[in-house]
C-alpha cells in the first residue's frame, strides 16, 4: 500500500487479516465448496432438481412459516421486551431468564415437547382439537414451533434499545398534549425500528435454518408439512448428493437475498432517524450558520 | 397565568424532597428556583408540571385546582437540561409534533402548522434548520428548538429545567438574555430551576432560593443579594467571610452585647467587597497579612491571613493600585457592611467610620 492511512485505533490490518481469514475458513470457504459441488450439474438439471413439485412445496413451507413465526415473534417479543423492561414485578428476573431457554434446549427436545403438547390428545391441543384446530403434525405446528426458537432473538435485541429510552422523551411528549398511545406510536416505536428489523431478521434467519424442533412436531408430510432442510436430509440419505447440493444453494440464495433486504431496510431506518449518513454534507455548511447561537 | 403552590411536600423514601412548600407565582413574571442540587428545585418544577405528584398539598393555576391533572391536560410547556429532543424527526416535525397530536377537533390544517412552525423557528432563529436532524445541530441550538416546540402548543406556563447547564459559558448568557427577550414578549408566566447564581440573578423577575425542601428567601434579585434573610442564602449567593464573634476580639461590637457576662452566639456575614483595606492601624480594624493577590477582569482578589484564617477581598483595579499590595504586606481591614445573624433577628451593621 502506498497510501498510509492514519487511524487513531491501532491494529487496522491485522485486526481486518483476521477477520477475513476467520469469516473464510467458516463461511466463506465451505458455501463456496457447496455453490462448486452443485456446478457439477449442467444448468437444465440444476433447474430442474431446483424447481421440482416437491422442492417448491418444500421451498413454501419453509421460507412462509419462517416469515410467519418471525412477524408473530416480532409483535409478541415487542409486547414481551417492553414488559420485561418497563414494569417491575415479582419474579421478573426468572421471566427474564426463561426468555433465553429457547436459545439452550436442544431443538429435538423442544420439538418432542411442543409435539407432545399439541397433539390431539396433549394438554393443550385438547382444548384445541374441539374447535377444529389442529397443530401437531400440519404446518402450523411448524409456526408454532418457529415461534418458540425465534423469540429470544426479537425480546434481546429489543430490550437494550426499549432501556435506553430517556424518560424526558416521553415526558416531553405528555407536555406536548400527546397521549400515551400517541406517545408509543410516534415517539417509541419509530425509534425502535432498526432494533425491531434487527430481531426480525436474526428470528427469520434462524426460523429458516431450522431442523431439529421442527421435524418432530412437522409430520413431514411431502408436499404439506417438510421443510426444505428435511428434503436435503432424505436426499442425502438416498446418496443423492447434487440434488441435495442445489437444494442448499436454492436455500443459501434465496435466505441471503431476503437478509440482505431486510439489513438494507434497516440501514435505512436507521440512518434516516439519526439524520447521520443520508443527510452528511449538511454539516460543511459555512459556519456562519453557527454565528446566530 | 398565575401559579400557587400550597403547602407542597413530596418524600422519596426517606428522602424528604420538599417539606410544606408555599410559593405564588403571579402571572407574567419569570421566576427562578435556585439551589444547590438535591435541594428540591426540580422536584417542585416538575410537580407543577405534573410529572411529579405530591405526598399532599395543592397546585392551583389561575386560582383552580391542578393537583391531579395529567401533564397534557395543564397546558405547560416544559424544557428539559438535556433537550429531550425526538432524535427520529426532523427540526420542523419536533416542533409540529404538539399540533399534530390534537384531537382532529383541534388539529390545525397542514397549511396552518406549517405557518405556525415557521413562525416559531424564525422567532428561535433557526428557520433555515427545517429538515435537519437534532443530531446535526449544536447544543444550543437544541435548547432552542426544545424552546420552541414547548411554545408551539401555546402554553399558559413555560417550565424550564436547568435549560443552560448543558452549555458553554458564551452561549449560556447569550441565550439567558434571548430567554428574558423571549417571556417578555410572549406574556407568560415562565418557571426556571438552576444552581447558578449568577443566572437567576440575572435574569429572573423574582428569585426563589431553596435549600433541603425549603424556601430560604423569595425576592427580587436585588433583595436575595443585598438583603440575604439567612446565612445559607449568604453563602450561596456570592462569595463571602464569615467571622464568629467570639474569635474576632477587634470586631466584638459586630456581635450583640455581651449579656449576664456571657458573649451571645453570633456570626457576622461580609461579603469580599465590602472590607476596606487599610496600611494604617485604625481602632477596631483587624491586623491582617497578604497571602495572595490576583486581577481576575475588573477586580483584584485579595487572600489576606488572620490567625490562621483565610479573608477574601476584592478590591477595584484602581485601589490596587493606589495600595500596591505584595505578598507578606501587614495591613488592617474594616468592614464596610455586614450583617450579623444571631440567635433572634437578622441584624445589618455598618460602622460610622468612613473613608
Amino acid at each position: 500500500m502506498s497510501r498510509t492511512q492514519h487511524n487513531v485505533l491501532p491494529g487496522f490490518r491485522l485486526s481486518l487479516g483476521y477477520a477475513v481469514t476467520y469469516l473464510s475458513l467458516l463461511v466463506l470457504i465451505p458455501l463456496g465448496a457447496l455453490i462448486a459441488k452443485s456446478m457439477s450439474l449442467t444448468a437444465g438439471e440444476f433447474w430442474q432438481i431446483a424447481t421440482g413439485e416437491r422442492a417448491l412445496a418444500a421451498y413454501r413451507v419453509t421460507f412462509g412459516a419462517a416469515l410467519l413465526a418471525a412477524v408473530v415473534n416480532a409483535v409478541f417479543g415487542f409486547i414481551v421486551a417492553w414488559v420485561l423492561v418497563r414494569y417491575p414485578f415479582p419474579g421478573k428476573r426468572f421471566v427474564d431468564a426463561l426468555v433465553d431457554l429457547p436459545f439452550a434446549l436442544p431443538t429435538a427436545v423442544a420439538g418432542i415437547t411442543l409435539a407432545t403438547l399439541y397433539a390431539g390428545t396433549g394438554w393443550i391441543g385438547r382444548f384445541l382439537e374441539p374447535l377444529g384446530v389442529k397443530v401437531a403434525f400440519t404446518p402450523l405446528g411448524i409456526v408454532v414451533a418457529l415461534i418458540f426458537i425465534g423469540l429470544p432473538f426479537v425480546v434481546r435485541t429489543l430490550q437494550p434499545v426499549i432501556e435506553d429510552f430517556e424518560p424526558e422523551v416521553e415526558e416531553a411528549a405528555a407536555t406536548l398534549g400527546a397521549s400515551r398511545m400517541q406517545t408509543l406510536v410516534r415517539v417509541l416505536l419509530p425509534q425502535l425500528l432498526p432494533a425491531w428489523l434487527t430481531g426480525f431478521a436474526l428470528a427469520f434467519a434462524r426460523s429458516v435454518g431450522e431442523y431439529g424442533s421442527v421435524i418432530f412436531i412437522a409430520g413431514n408430510m411431502p408436499m404439506v408439512s417438510e421443510i426444505t432442510p428435511l428434503l436435503i436430509v432424505s436426499k442425502l440419505e438416498q446418496y443423492d448428493l447434487p440434488g441435495a447440493t442445489v437444494l442448499a444453494v436454492v436455500m443459501l440464495v434465496i435466505s441471503f437475498v431476503l437478509l440482505l433486504a431486510i439489513n438494507l431496510l434497516q440501514w435505512f431506518a436507521a440512518t434516516r432517524h439519526s439524520g447521520r449518513a443520508a443527510v452528511e454534507p449538511a454539516i460543511t455548511l459555512p459556519r456562519t450558520a453557527e454565528v446566530a447561537v | 397565568m398565575s401559579i400557587e403552590i400550597r403547602n407542597i411536600a413530596k418524600r422519596f423514601g426517606n428522602f424528604v424532597a420538599l417539606d410544606n412548600i408555599s410559593l405564588d407565582i403571579p402571572g407574567g413574571e419569570l421566576v427562578a428556583l435556585l439551589g444547590p442540587s438535591g435541594c428540591g428545585k426540580t422536584t417542585l418544577l416538575r410537580i407543577i408540571a405534573g410529572m411529579e405528584m405530591a405526598d399532599s398539598g395543592q397546585v392551583l393555576f389561575s386560582g383552580n385546582e391542578a393537583t391531579h391533572l395529567h401533564t397534557r391536560e395543564r397546558q405547560v410547556g416544559f424544557v428539559f437540561q438535556h433537550y429531550a429532543l425526538f432524535r427520529h424527526m426532523t427540526v420542523f416535525e419536533n416542533v409540529a409534533f404538539g399540533l399534530r397530536v390534537k384531537p382532529r377537533g383541534e388539529r390545525p390544517s397542514e397549511a396552518k402548522i406549517r405557518a405556525k412552525v415557521f413562525e416559531l423557528l424564525k422567532l428561535v432563529q433557526l428557520d433555515w434548520f427545517a429538515e435537519r436532524y437534532p443530531s446535526q445541530l449544536s447544543g444550543g441550538q437544541r435548547q432552542r428548538i426544545a424552546l420552541a416546540r414547548a411554545l408551539a402548543v401555546e402554553p399558559k406556563v413555560l417550565l424550564l429545567d436547568e435549560p443552560f447547564g448543558a452549555l458553554d459559558t458564551q452561549v449560556r448568557k447569550e441565550l439567558r438574555r434571548w430567554l428574558r427577550q423571549l417571556h417578555d414578549e410572549m406574556h407568560i408566566s415562565s418557571v426556571f430551576v438552576t444552581h447558578d447564581q449568577e443566572e437567576a440573578l440575572e435574569v429572573a423577575d423574582r428569585v426563589v432560593v431553596m435549600n433541603r425542601g425549603h424556601i430560604e428567601q423569595a425576592g427580587s434579585p436585588d433583595e436575595v443579594y443585598s438583603n440575604p434573610a439567612t446565612p445559607f442564602v449568604y453563602r450561596f449567593l456570592g462569595n463571602v467571610n464569615v467571622f464568629h464573634s467570639r474569635m474576632h476580639g477587634p470586631w466584638a461590637e459586630v456581635a450583640p452585647r455581651e449579656q449576664d457576662g456571657k458573649a451571645a452566639e453570633a456570626t457576622a456575614f461580609v461579603r469580599p467587597h465590602d472590607i476596606e483595606i487599610l496600611r494604617q492601624e485604625t481602632g477596631g480594624a483587624l491586623a491582617a497579612s497578604v497571602r495572595h493577590v490576583q486581577a481576575i477582569g475588573p477586580v483584584v482578589r485579595v487572600e489576606l491571613g488572620h490567625q490562621g484564617e483565610v479573608i477574601e477581598v476584592e478590591l477595584s483595579r484602581e485601589r490596587q493600585q493606589q495600595l500596591g499590595l505584595v505578598n507578606g504586606d501587614p495591613v488592617w481591614l474594616m468592614p464596610k457592611q455586614a450583617t450579623v445573624f444571631g440567635e433572634g433577628e437578622a441584624r445589618r451593621w455598618a460602622p460610622d467610620w468612613v473613608i
